[in-house]
């Protein structure tokens, strides 16, 4: 077995977006040149502001939009070799808002059950025996199998969802946003759930989220996402004690912990995130940067080595990436 | 000019459904200073933005409210029909809700829904409106104002949205402002912001603000005072510092122990969380809501309603039978299991 479970290689993604009727489309960079590796039974948490890929990538890496760039490999073999099925054996998606993620005119059962049918899994005998283990695994009482959807809480829906992704055994469960729908008592219940099953059937993780606390918490490698790239990726305890990318710093301080006495942060993050269809030049954070220098507006930074990731911003480069701005 | 710009006392909303009387808010009271931040927290369904709805008197019209007391600046505003009611919303009563999408006009220019409201309470040209519309705008951080005022809703980014939403709010200069989740829908990066941004303005024009969240990082951060309700009632009452740091009712104490707090929750630690699901608000409600989760119910906790009581400090109080000694035990047991 190999250590990595998936490659992404300098994937990309670009729509053609209609600028109006007459004019001609224009390119958006979706994903633009992301290369991360996730090896077997870790966590990688995604993070950024809404439109900066993060959901677009996940896309990507469960086969459900093909690459405009790039490599994708799942277990060493390039995802556009696998047919769908073999990829939905290997990943499972958990989406955001569980009230829109189930068909409402389907039993908990027959939800549960759906994945078996589409692999064609050829003991439809065992089928109820291993939805119930399912169910019995998410915390879902058995007497629960011929409800439908309406009757159930959010919390009991999202174990639901939990329990779809896992009933055929996959690698590695994309979690998008999985608890940002529930009510602050419930989150934690199926974070925890998460966290349990993770050690029980040694899953991966792909944790999407905006919530830092969420990812800090359970995540056990962090990349930092902006306009479509990566801008920091590296180890939770690094990421979290020592950010190095000023939008990583920002993002971290922009958090609002229980912490009565310490007030709003305020971040600097002045300008509002940028158009991505007209993407600024260089570095595409230099307008919101606080330690902007000259040539960050016209050299776009290379990605530099970390302790356990890597960066990508002049700061850490060789000579600040002044070398290329001469050149 | 009274010292309390809003003061709530017994406040019930009850809402007839298919099946019996629904009873979303249950003897709801607290009051605002001018200048000061109350935040109401809860889970969803708890009845906070009813309260807020029952205040500005814009709850559902099969819906029915009554109070002991309901006065704004000093002045009754439980009974005062429509049209001096309109006459305040909007005027020196401000509400920001949760989605700036849903609540500006996609039909109209921004200058036009700013405008509105001044040239409805105040006698102003339109010049001078426009005039004070850019001054808002300034104010709230948009730059080019005046090309601002002549774009749509749609042209805006969220937080620019929720920004002309506050000036809009501020148009006829408020002394008290009910913010419906505000920064639910924003990113963390913008939520800072906005939330900065109302702090300011609200020392600036001394104004009272009645935030509404679930988030208790907010809550923490912005609150003079907070009030956490649970199932339509208040649970416990006191300023952030008292909450956060001494959480005395059980339900607080378990919703605190449900986030991970960067820094003391150790990382892939298994979190806290409360068994069960919130009651249903419909038919005749007795005893404490929370018992049938709580891990500390008794048989006294279903037999009467809890009253309010005080906590060890002034200021501080909550809903349990348990006393305040028994439930700080409790909070260290807690911490040390």
């Amino acid at each position: 077995m190999t250590k990595t479970v998936i490659d992404v290689r300098d994937a990309r993604q670009t729509f053609m977006i209609s600028a109006g009727a007459f004019r001609g489309k224009r390119p958006l960079h979706a994903v633009n040149g992301v290369s991360i590796t996730i090896d077997r039974g870790e966590v990688l948490g995604i993070v950024g502001e809404s439109g900066c890929g993060k959901t677009t990538l996940a896309k990507m890496i469960l086969g459900l939009l093909q690459p405009t760039g790039g490599d994708i490999l799942l277990e060493g073999r390039p995802i556009t070799e696998l047919t769908r099925l073999e990829v939905a054996r290997l990943l499972q998606p958990i989406f955001q808002d569980p009230y829109s993620s189930l068909n409402p005119r389907k039993s908990v059962g027959n939800i549960i059950s759906l994945p078996l049918k589409v692999q064609k899994d050829p003991h439809p005998e065992s089928w109820r025996e291993r939805v119930e283990e399912k169910m019995a695994l998410v915390g879902l009482a058995k007497r629960l199998y011929n409800l439908y959807p309406n009757q159930l809480s959010g919390g009991q829906r999202q174990r639901v969802a939990v329990a779809r992704a896992l009933v055929n055994r996959p690698q590695v469960v994309i979690c998008d946003e999985p608890t940002s729908a529930l009510d602050v008592s419930v989150q934690s219940q199926i974070l925890n759930l998460l966290q349990d099953l993770r050690y029980q059937l040694n899953l991966t993780y792909i944790l999407i989220s905006h919530n830092l606390a969420v990812v800090e918490h359970i995540a056990t490698r962090v990349a930092v996402m902006y306009l479509g790239r990566v801008v920091e990726e590296a180890d939770t305890a690094s990421l979290f004690e020592r950010p190095q990318h000023p939008y990583t710093r920002a993002l971290l301080e922009s958090v609002l912990t229980p912490e009565p006495a310490l007030g709003v942060p305020d971040t600097q993050l002045g300008a509002a995130y940028p158009n991505p269809v007209a993407p600024p030049s260089g570095c595409t954070f230099h307008p919101r940067c606080t330690q902007v220098m000259n040539h960050c507006s016209r050299i776009a930074p290379r990605p530099v080595a970390t302790e356990t990731g890597h960066v990508e911003c002049h700061l850490y480069a060789a000579d600040q990436g002044k070398e290329r701005a001469i050149s | 000019m009274a010292d309390r710009i809003l003061e709530v006392n017994n406040l019930t909303v009850d809402i007839p459904v298919p099946s019996g009387m629904l009873h979303a808010v249950q003897g709801v009271s607290f009051s605002v200073g001018r200048g000061e931040t109350l935040c109401i927290v809860g889970e969803s369904g708890c009845g906070k933005s009813l309260t807020s709805l029952a205040i500005m008197d814009l709850l559902p019209a099969n819906a029915s409210r009554t109070a002991d007391k309901l006065e704004h600046d000093g002045v009754d505003i439980l009974n005062i029909g429509e049209n001096r009611m309109a006459n305040i919303r909007g005027n020196t009563m401000g509400m920001i809700f949760q989605e700036p999408m849903t609540s500006l006009n996609p039909a109209y220019t921004i200058s036009n829904q700013l405008e509105e409201a001044l040239l409805r309470h105040k006698k102003v040209g339109r010049g001078e409106a426009r005039e004070r519309a850019v001054f808002l705008l300034e104010k709230v951080g948009i730059t080019a104002a005046s090309n601002r005022l002549r774009q749509y809703p749609h042209q805006l980014s969220g937080g620019l949205r929720q920004r002309v939403m506050i000036a809009m709010t501020l148009m006829c200069g408020p002394d008290l402002i009910i913010a419906d989740e505000p920064t639910t829908a924003l990113d963390v990066t913008i939520q800072a912001q906005i939330l900065l941004l109302l702090a300011e303005l609200q020392k600036e024009f001394h104004m009272g603000l009645i935030l509404i969240t679930h988030d208790l990082g907010v809550v923490a951060r912005v609150a003079d005072r907070v009030a956490v309700m649970y199932a339509g009632q208040l649970v416990e009452q006191g300023t952030a510092t008292q909450v956060f740091e001494n959480p005395t009712n059980p339900y607080t104490q378990g919703l605190l122990d449900c986030i991970p707090i960067p820094g003391k929750t150790a990382r892939g630690a298994h979190l806290g969380s409360i068994p069960g699901i919130v009651p249903s608000l419909i038919g005749d409600l007795n005893g404490c809501r929370f018992a049938d989760r709580c891990p500390y119910a008794k048989d006294e906790c279903v037999a009467k309603d809890i009253e309010f009581r005080a906590a060890f400090e002034a200021g501080h109080s909550y809903r349990c039978v348990l006393s305040p000694e028994v439930c700080a035990k409790n909070a260290q047991r807690k911490l040390i299991a």
